[in-house]
């Protein structure tokens, strides 16, 4: 069906209908991005909505088979743009997945821990977002204050504020700078009075509750079909967490809580994210007490660049490989991995098929806001008016880098 | 991953009992169990999974396309399932000629929606029976499927695109 015919489908014969066609965005504020709503409207009622994808839509996949495995990374960061940390670990478990390695310990640590920071950092914007999308400002003034404390702290530990590209296949790109830990366990003290500011703020505020609660229920059942993941699912009481269930890197030897919520609405999407944020803090601090010393990359020329940089001005096999591996990239050898990781918006996967060579043969990204996004326009959520659209589509904390790819 | 390392279970095997020589296992996947199974047997396979109390996969997690060009059957579908309340993950794979051609999961999973589209959009896969089949990515006039291995990467030559590869059929002219 093309845009053309489903305009021809709304009546203008007489002049009085009350059916109206509504583009919503895609440069609405709260369309959170490039993406447009077609809306087909009743009066205020809502009688179907289409959203059209696709403005952002980059050729991510394409471009993957043309990329070696470690130029695949900065690619990585630009699909749930505000949490690059965690795409970068799926993508690099997908790898080594295939390599049949795994990280070193305090590379495992230290990977989790900017998941775990990333993860903060992609809640904090839906946790003030979502209010001001219902017409609650002063949240989002608050959330990215926060936020830009965690931008510090990657910028401190990575040197760059947004895409991060921090891991690499085999473990992470650099050790910690000193005083890092002090600095991200300061944030992790400050962070955990702030996140019950946010629920003073608002949980108070009638206008608010009355705008997401009770609105855009989704049931367990309905959730689980419609493929919804993630803080998405778990605020319809499906108790699933990939980090718990089925554990990657450190995370079966931290201890968290899986936030669940019982009812689906927009308000338990909200609160099942600020609670999580509170279980990130805990996983952090874990982490840092836990870290031991070592090796934050794998120690195979074949795989790794050399850590010690002098070993280059030394060492004629080193140099020689640091050489093939620029130019030829790593070699992965054929067969076909699914990694599923925990990320901040549900289950990130990557299937990755290879053919032995240096490029991915093929490389799928399940994107989770991709999926979620779908349940905008199913009629299972009692979304009715016009408002209720915005208050759903706000809880939902759908990324367009993430959904058009 | 936990999921990697679980044998067959019974209620697995049973089912591919079921089908025959149709349904077989691709013993080729190291991160989890793999069936491969023909399109005609692909919404009956995949209701039974669903279903089957000591199965339940219920959560669609992903539906990839594959071109394998220049080789036949050319495409491929990959499903990977996941089963909520038995956690663990199973992948489907169902080969497609030339034109591409095969039936929608749609009513097992309500979510295969979009990954229908997508995979129609990149690289041509027709879903028998999907209501509202249509591109999702690109524009409604783009010609071609981006995916395909013989698509160039840098798009066709046209009056938007001066940069991009002549068509074969206009090179021959």
């Amino acid at each position: 069906m093309t845009e053309a015919t489903v305009i021809s489908e709304v009546s203008t014969d007489t002049g009085l209908s009350r059916e109206v066609l509504l583009n919503l965005g895609p440069q609405h504020p709260s369309t959170h991005g490039v993406l447009r709503l077609l809306l087909q409207m009743d009066g205020e009622i809502v009688e179907r909505i289409e959203p059209h994808i696709g403005l952002l839509h980059r050729g991510t996949e394409k471009l993957f088979e043309s990329f070696t495995y470690t130029q695949i990374f900065p690619l990585t960061d630009r699909l749930d743009y505000l949490c690059p940390p965690a795409n970068n670990l799926g993508y690099a478990l997908a790898v080594e997945g295939l390599l049949g390695i795994k990280a070193p310990e305090r590379a495992q640590y230290i990977r989790v821990m900017m998941a775990e920071l990333s993860r903060i950092s992609g809640h904090l914007l839906i946790t003030g977002a979502l209010p001001m999308d219902v017409g609650a400002m002063t949240s989002l003034l608050y959330t990215m204050r926060d936020r830009e404390m965690v931008m510090d702290l990657m910028e401190m530990i990575t040197g760059v504020r947004m895409h991060t590209s921090f891991c690499r296949v085999g473990g992470v790109r650099e050790d910690l700078p000193e005083g890092a830990e002090a600095r991200i366990l300061e944030f992790c003290d400050i962070f955990t009075a702030r996140i019950s500011d946010y629920e003073t703020l608002l949980e108070n505020n009638r206008i608010f509750l009355a705008r997401v609660e009770n609105i855009g229920n989704i049931t367990g059942e309905d959730a689980i079909a419609l493929g919804l993941s993630g803080p998405n699912l778990r605020a319809s009481g499906v108790d699933w967490d990939i980090r718990r269930d089925e554990p990657y890197e450190i995370y079966g030897q931290v201890e968290f809580d899986v936030i669940t919520r019982k009812d689906g609405d927009c308000y338990d999407r909200w609160k099942c994210r600020v609670d999580e944020m509170r279980e990130s803090l805990k996983i952090i601090r874990q982490c840092i007490g836990q870290m031991p010393k070592g090796d934050i990359l794998i120690d195979d020329p074949k795989i790794a660049f050399p850590v010690d940089k002098d070993l280059l001005a030394h060492s004629m096999e080193t140099h020689i490989h640091h050489f093939k591996l620029s130019a030829d990239g790593i070699q992965v050898p054929a067969g076909e991995f699914y990694a599923a990781t925990e990320a901040p918006k549900g289950e990130l996967g990557y299937y990755l098929i290879s053919d032995g060579g240096e490029k991915p043969f093929r490389l799928k990204v399940r994107a989770p806001s991709f999926v979620n996004l779908q349940a905008l326009c199913e009629r299972t959520t009692n979304i009715k008016y016009l408002a209720d659209v915005i208050a759903m589509l706000g809880s939902l904390d759908p990324v367009m880098g993430e959904v058009d790819k | 991953m936990v999921a990697s390392d679980r044998p067959l279970t019974a209620p697995l095997t049973t089912a591919v009992q079921r089908y025959g020589q149709r349904v077989s296992i691709d013993h080729s996947a190291s991160d989890m169990t793999c069936l491969v199974v023909a399109p005609e047997d692909l919404v009956a396979l995949c209701t039974h999974l669903r279903d089957d109390p000591a199965l339940r996969f219920d959560f669609l997690s992903d539906i990839c396309g594959v071109d394998i060009f220049p080789q036949t059957p050319r495409f491929m579908l990959v499903y990977h399932l996941f089963s909520v309340p038995h956690k663990w993950r199973l992948r489907l794979k169902c080969r497609l000629g030339d034109p591409p051609n095969a039936p929608t999961v749609i009513p097992v999973w309500p979510t295969a929606n979009w990954h229908e589209r997508e995979a129609y959009d990149m690289y041509g896969i027709t879903f028998d029976g999907h209501p509202d089949l249509r591109r999702i990515y690109m524009w409604d006039g783009f010609d071609g499927y981006p995916m395909r291995r013989d698509f160039p990467l840098r798009g066709y030559k046209d009056d938007y695109n001066p940069l991009g590869v002549t068509r074969p059929s206009e090179a021959g002219e």
